[in-house]
């Protein structure tokens, strides 16, 4: 925030700079504080501890962990140790088969509860009828479903796209109902007021006023997601970057074991920023009105 | 504007020949209680108000007392529990019709501000026309941007309210309520939370508005100078429950300038106003209740 | 007309009480959702009996699978006097709470360091956002691989589960902070520790309550599945993620659902009496 202000004193009497110049300056601007240094000195801080405790002094039990330089060397090369890396048909295989399922679900989830929590929000008599099942089922971890969900669906597939489904369609759902009523009233009011008709009044109220919750739901709702297709794969399931894990634990490879770890992550991690400037792209006013309170 | 016949209760609406304009409004008796059977607040009581077709009515009283609870009445947002509310002879609510219908004849401008903040300004003065099916997209949005720029703010109608100040948000709410060509504007307190100097531009652009277009407006202030300058009449009412305690004509002639506020007859009014406020004011402190929304 | 005229002599109605037992009954929006869980228990009911009643070839798919309700609560009852399952739940909320208590213990004052603190914040906020997005599970082979015993492996990953979730609750609480109450508490002469001690931690709690709801919830759901892939702990006892496990290899539904209401209220429990807890911590919220 204070970067923010100290930016906004200096080019004021200039031109402001735009698109890759602004980006240039502000790269350049953060280089002359300490943040950037000290980032890179953590990571690296951490690495070097990592690394230290499994190769550097191979520390009791730390040296059953594969460090850093293992890893790094396996993923990146073309005939990996330990049969994965960037190179082999399989690691994008397993990444690929994971991808498929999270979008399945995410956009089953999505496409249900997005509409549901709209509608729950809406219309107290739909919320009264449907938010006590909701808070009914809820409160069963969604691993507890796993065994269900192996013997009430056929195959590998289903059950580990219904686990990740049903995680997210909790939060997206009732994220989405929150967002609702978290529209001011008199917006309400005001659309009343000018003469719309209940389906103006959805359109151009409940569903744009509710949108910054919806985002935040969607993006814990990835999260969740990714969360319970790793149990399930690692419990059932064939492929995937939860199987790889526990595959190469049960067939003691170590190296495979972390890099799906780190995959997952980075994954995890992307997925999640997509949803985030998804929201952002159809969010113009939410974005403008943020930056000028400065956040 | 010389309105000096007496305040009439439950009499005919008080219309001067030379400005039968449309949007007289007509309180009569009304009393509106919250959750009679939980909490029992009363909020009005029994008050009864005549106001003229392209009157502006200010309505002035300590925070809290039900004024607002009037202005949702009129606006069709709650229910009254007794008495009736006509706008030009017609019922609005009443007798078996405890709620009155929303409608664009009465548009609202909110004491937050309403404006939608994910539709530019334009989209918002657009939407009324559009949704009411009055214009079609393209030519509601014309003619917002031209409405937009009669009010001086031709140059942000592409943005959105929150990049915009708060002045310059509450004047496109009022162009957005003038779009749909209202009968009366009811205003909640618009300018409370602006400093004197923005004010003061908004007290002025307002007066060149009803100058231009004699609309009824129904003002609720709690800030006796914009009461008196912009008024014609102001109601003074108690604190709660909500009943007419006086009314004061204002007869400074229009248009007016910022030079009549240090007029003596200003300073005349402004006592007598004074003097009645501030009674209500001690008596809604002792009360110390939680203002009502 | 005539209350009117009651009301404008200044004599109200009383407002006449009404015990919350009253209100509740009372209370539409309640018995709408009474209505739709009885509802919803009957579908289930008819759903997977409808092959019972009229035959194979009536046999609803999915539902139809699961064991009706009545069954269920015949079977939980069949369970409720055993050792066996109160041992279940002793050992899920012995591991819940040992990986829940560690992860506030170590959460709460690394998120506030992160929060106070600029330069410790740039160096140690990176690699935990490196290592956050992997999912907890993920954590669970190689936890077994390094920790000597299954047990402390569970407890390893329950820890994590818990942990980023606390951090990350609690480092957006403290920045969160409306910078009036520090200036204000400033102006008046506070020490750095009356400030941290006095507004920050005050300021915060909402957010490590709202964490540790949401970290409690993770950690249920980690402790289940870490019983579920290591066995169960076979050396050690079972617990509730066991028991249904158990019940799945011995091709038992009714157990299966019976375990999994049963982590439902535990799990539930667990959130409430965070939730109490909470309110007895802030009670300047307990208004709303």
């Amino acid at each position: 925030m204070a970067q923010a202000a100290s930016k906004s004193k200096n080019t004021r009497r200039t031109a402001p700079p735009k698109g890759f110049a602004l980006f240039l300056y502000r790269l350049k601007k953060s280089f002359s504080t300490p943040t950037p240094y000290l980032t890179i000195a953590g990571v690296g801080l951490w690495i070097f501890v990592y690394w230290l405790l499994c190769e550097g002094l191979r520390v009791d039990r730390f040296d059953k962990i594969p460090g850093p330089v293992a890893v790094a060397r396996d993923w990146f090369s073309p005939e990996p140790f330990q049969g994965i890396s960037i190179f082999t048909e399989a690691y994008w295989n397993h990444i690929y088969v994971s991808c498929r399922r999270i979008a399945i679900a995410f956009a089953i989830a999505t496409g249900v509860g997005v509409p549901l929590g709209l509608f729950m929000g809406w219309s107290k008599k739909i919320r009264d009828y449907i938010f006590p099942i909701l808070e009914t089922l809820r409160p069963i971890p969604i691993l507890a479903w796993v065994p269900l969900a192996i013997l009430m669906l056929p195959g590998f597939e289903a059950p580990v796209i219904f686990l990740a489904t049903l995680a997210s369609l909790f939060v997206t759902t009732l994220n989405t109902m929150l967002g609702v009523e978290s529209i001011d009233e008199e917006y309400f009011r005001a659309a009343g007021c000018l003469g719309s008709s209940n389906w103006d009044i959805f359109k151009n109220v409940v569903v744009p006023g509710a949108l910054p919750f919806i985002f935040t739901g969607l993006q814990i709702s990835i999260g969740v997601a990714w969360f319970s297709l790793v149990a399930a794969e690692m419990v059932s399931g064939d492929h995937g970057l939860g199987y790889l894990i526990v595959d190469s634990y049960v067939n003691s490879v170590t190296i495979p074991m972390v890099i799906g770890m780190l995959t997952l992550g980075l994954i995890g991690w992307l997925t999640s920023i997509l949803v985030r400037s998804l929201g952002n792209y159809l969010m113009q006013w939410h974005v403008r009105e943020l930056a000028l309170q400065g956040r | 504007m010389n309105v000096s016949a007496p305040f009439s209760e439950a009499g005919t609406p008080h219309k001067k020949p030379e400005q039968a304009l449309k949007g007289a409004i007509s309180i009569r008796n009304v009393t509106k209680i919250y959750d009679p059977e939980g909490v029992n607040v009363m909020a009005v009581d029994n008050a009864s108000m005549e106001i003229a077709g392209g009157e502006v009515c200010m309505i002035v009283g300590p925070s809290g007392c039900g004024k607002t609870t009037l202005l949702n009445a009129i606006a069709g947002f709650h229910s009254i529990t007794s008495g009736e509310i006509r706008l030009d002879g017609e019922l609005l609510c009443g007798p078996g019709k405890p709620k009155a219908k929303q409608g664009a004849d009465r548009m609202v401008v909110f004491q937050h501000g309403a404006l939608f903040p994910w539709k530019t300004l334009a989209e918002n003065v657009a939407y009324g026309p559009i949704v009411q099916g009055a214009l079609s997209k393209s030519l509601a949005m014309e003619k917002a941007r031209h409405m937009l720029a009669d009010a001086g703010l031709g140059d942000v109608g592409n943005k959105y309210p929150g990049e915009v100040s708060s002045g310059m948000a509450r004047r496109a709410e009022i162009v957005r309520a003038l779009i749909n060509d209202p009968k009366v504007l009811l205003l909640d307190e618009p300018y409370r939370a602006m400093d004197a100097l923005t004010k003061s531009i908004m007290h002025e652009s307002l007066l060149e508005t009803y100058d231009r277009t004699k609309v009824t407006i129904f003002f609720i202030t709690h800030d006796l100078e914009e009461a008196i300058f912009l008024g014609d009449k102001v109601h003074i009412v108690t604190t709660r429950p909500c009943q007419l305690k006086k009314t004061v004509n204002v007869d400074i002639p229009r248009p007016r300038s910022y030079a009549v506020q240090s007029s003596e007859q200003f300073r005349v009014l402004m006592e007598e106003v004074n003097e009645a406020v501030h009674e209500e004011a001690i008596k809604a402190f002792e009360a110390g209740e939680r203002e009502l929304a | 007309m005539t209350d009117v005229a009651q009301s404008s002599s200044g004599a109200y109605a009383l407002p006449r009480r009404r015990s919350k037992l009253e209100k509740l009954i009372q209370n539409v929006s309640f018995w709408r959702g009474v209505t739709a869980v009885i509802v919803f228990l009957c579908v289930w009911e008819v759903g997977s009996r409808m092959d019972e009643w009229l035959g194979e070839a009536w046999t609803v798919p999915f539902v139809g699978l699961i064991p009706p309700p009545t069954d269920v609560a015949v079977a939980w009852l069949e369970v409720l006097p055993k050792a066996g399952y109160w041992n279940s739940w002793y050992e899920s909320f012995r591991r819940v709470l040992s990986g829940f208590l560690v992860a506030m213990a170590l959460g709460i004052p690394f998120g506030l360091l992160l929060a106070v603190n600029k330069y410790f914040r740039d160096l140690f906020f990176p690699p935990f956002e490196i290592l956050r997005p992997i999912p907890p599970l993920a954590w669970v082979p190689a936890s077994l691989i390094f920790w000597p015993t299954n047990e402390m492996s569970i407890a390893f990953v329950t820890f994590l589960g818990a942990f980023f979730t606390i951090v990350i609750n609690v480092l957006g609480g403290a920045r969160s902070i409306d910078v009036r109450y520090l200036r204000a508490a400033q102006s008046m002469g506070a020490s750095q520790w009356h400030l941290f001690s006095r507004i920050v931690l005050p300021a915060t709690l909402p957010s490590i309550f709202t964490g540790a709801a949401v970290g409690m919830g993770i950690t249920w759901e980690v402790v289940l599945a870490a019983e579920m892939i290591s066995g169960g702990g076979t050396q050690g006892g079972g617990g509730l993620g066991f028991f249904i496990w158990n019940s799945y290899m011995g091709g038992s539904l009714t157990q299966i659902v019976v375990g999994m209401i049963s982590i439902g209220i535990a799990g539930f429990l667990s959130s409430s009496a965070i939730r109490a807890l909470g309110d007895w911590f802030m009670p300047w919220k307990r208004m709303f």
